[in-house]
């Protein structure tokens, strides 16, 4: 028995990543929901100890090193998604999927807020209201997400 | 029922509150922050960061690559012959173009008082594949396949078969981010050409336009006008076309006019670009901000006026009759890419 999900993890995350960088029209690409950080909260509420706000710094250096931000900008966004997670875990996981969508979605406002901060901060401004649009969407999406994510790991096989 | 187990693990991460441990990765990604932002130590990191995504971002690319490489082998025969005719007919006319060029650079030496006429600014070109991924959401830039084993430097200016596409930001060993010229991060010092009217184009963050912002309301500029490179900035040649001015908009109280341009590069459907490297010893190479000092160029036949700081002297090369360059009538333009190779 494979009691640590930790293989799970790195795969959703491998997968999430793809899911980044694949190329898609500018209209797909602007809701496009931000997969990783999805992924991320997932396993920090699902699997605190494995995931959790580590897992969601390294993630956040990866995105930094695609995207050519600031190095620690998205590093520091999506750790501060994985420490949310993992203070609410117990309150979000027992809630309906749906309730969870909102939680996600303060959560991803949050993350694009930070991105905004930073992005400000480090002279690349970039005042659109579409980059909130991926909060939205992501929070959408959420209720499909988790259960596609809950399978990819079984404790008890 | 909720999409998770019902087993949990313990509330807090391995070793401490998640308090504590947000706040410390916290403050080592501000850590990051600030030293990649005013500090360069970690120009190796990002030159490896690069070299590591590169492969990834290959393979996320190479479906569309397979695609692209099946459709040319399985062309009509119809289609490649009518290609070739195409491409026959667009070699003649361009020939037919360079020999009228070479007569006109050679009259334009004689109209400005050389003997000779002065050397291409061009010393050498390389086609580089764009690699089809998405760099990031909302801002304009293109990952090519060329890096440091090609060559590739830092700034270094890019363009198409129609117009300048953008210059190099980050560069890896293989591969190299490029900032489009409708990034709003770009800046690109410009050149009306009816008028030889310098400003600054800016990136708008949409694929087909580009902004003049520093364009006085009474500003001599018409719908339909070419802007072409001004030289200024250190990164660009003069007298490469950019875009068409498109939209002039001028209000009663405002003081500027705004004014929107398209660019000539085909930025969303060009499948390869051009990284050009440029004499230094060609008029029309890009100036260098080499400290208030005017190294490059024969002063003599400077077509522009180059703006030397207040403080230098725009000394001529050694050994030959020397003209000062003119003195610049808007200073602030070439500081306007702070980027410097």
């Amino acid at each position: 028995m494979n009691t640590s999900p930790r293989m799970a993890i790195f795969k959703s995350v491998l997968i999430a990543l793809i899911l980044t960088l694949v190329p898609l029209p500018s209209w797909l690409a602007i809701i496009r929901p931000d997969f990783v950080v999805l992924t991320v909260l997932y396993w920090s509420i699902r699997a605190p100890r494995s995931g959790g706000i580590g897992l969601g710094w390294a993630c956040g250096l990866i995105l930094d090193a695609f995207q050519g931000s600031v190095l620690g900008e998205h590093a520091l966004a999506v750790a501060l998604v994985a420490y949310l997670g993992v203070r609410e875990h117990q309150r979000i996981r027992t809630k309906p999927l749906l309730q969870q969508s909102l939680a996600v979605l303060v959560v991803l406002a949050l993350y694009e807020f930070v991105l905004w901060a930073v992005d400000g901060w480090s002279g690349h401004p970039l005042n659109t209201a579409l980059r909130w649009v991926p909060a939205l969407t992501g929070a959408l999406l959420w209720p499909v997400v988790a259960p596609i994510l809950a399978r990819s790991y079984r404790p008890r096989g | 029922m909720a999409g998770f187990g019902t087993r949990s693990g313990s509330p807090h991460g391995r070793g401490g509150i998640p308090g504590f441990r947000f706040t410390l990765y916290a403050l080592a990604s501000i850590a990051l922050m600030v030293l990649d932002q005013r500090t360069d130590w970690l120009r190796h990191v990002r030159f490896l960061s690069q070299g590591l995504t590169y492969p990834i971002e290959v393979v996320v690319n190479s479906p569309i690559t397979a695609w692209h490489s099946i459709e040319n082998s399985f062309a009509s025969r119809r289609a490649l012959e009518a290609e070739n005719r195409r491409l026959r007919a667009q070699v003649r006319n361009l020939t037919i173009r360079t020999v009228r060029f070479d007569a006109l650079a050679r009259e334009n030496a004689a109209l400005i008082g050389l003997k000779k006429a002065l050397p291409p600014v061009t010393k050498r070109w390389l086609p580089a594949n764009i690699v089809d991924i998405e760099l990031s959401r909302l801002r304009q830039r293109i990952l090519i396949d060329r890096g440091t084993a090609n060559g590739v430097f830092r700034n270094q200016a890019v363009l198409d078969d129609y117009g300048i596409v953008g210059q190099t930001m980050q560069v890896g060993p293989w591969s190299a981010a490029v900032l489009l010229i409708t990034d709003p991060d770009s800046d690109l010092p410009v050149q009306i050409e009816r008028t030889g009217l310098r400003t600054i184009a800016v990136g708008t963050g949409d694929p087909d336009k580009i902004a003049l912002p520093y364009l006085p309301a009474n500003a001599n500029v018409r719908v339909g006008d070419v802007l072409v490179t001004s030289g200024l900035g250190g990164v660009f040649p003069a007298g490469y076309p950019v875009a068409r001015v498109s939209r002039i908009q001028r209000g009663a109280a405002q003081p500027m006019s705004q004014v929107l341009a398209t660019p000539f590069a085909h930025l969303q459907t060009d499948r390869e670009v051009m990284l050009l490297w440029f004499r230094h010893d060609s008029p029309a190479a890009p100036l260098r901000e080499t400290g208030g000092q005017l190294r490059v160029g024969t002063p003599g036949a400077q077509p522009l006026p180059a703006p030397p700081r207040p403080t230098s002297k725009a000394a001529p090369a050694p050994g030959k009759p020397g003209v000062k360059a003119p003195q610049a009538a808007q200073p602030t333009a070439g500081s306007a890419q702070p980027r410097q190779p």
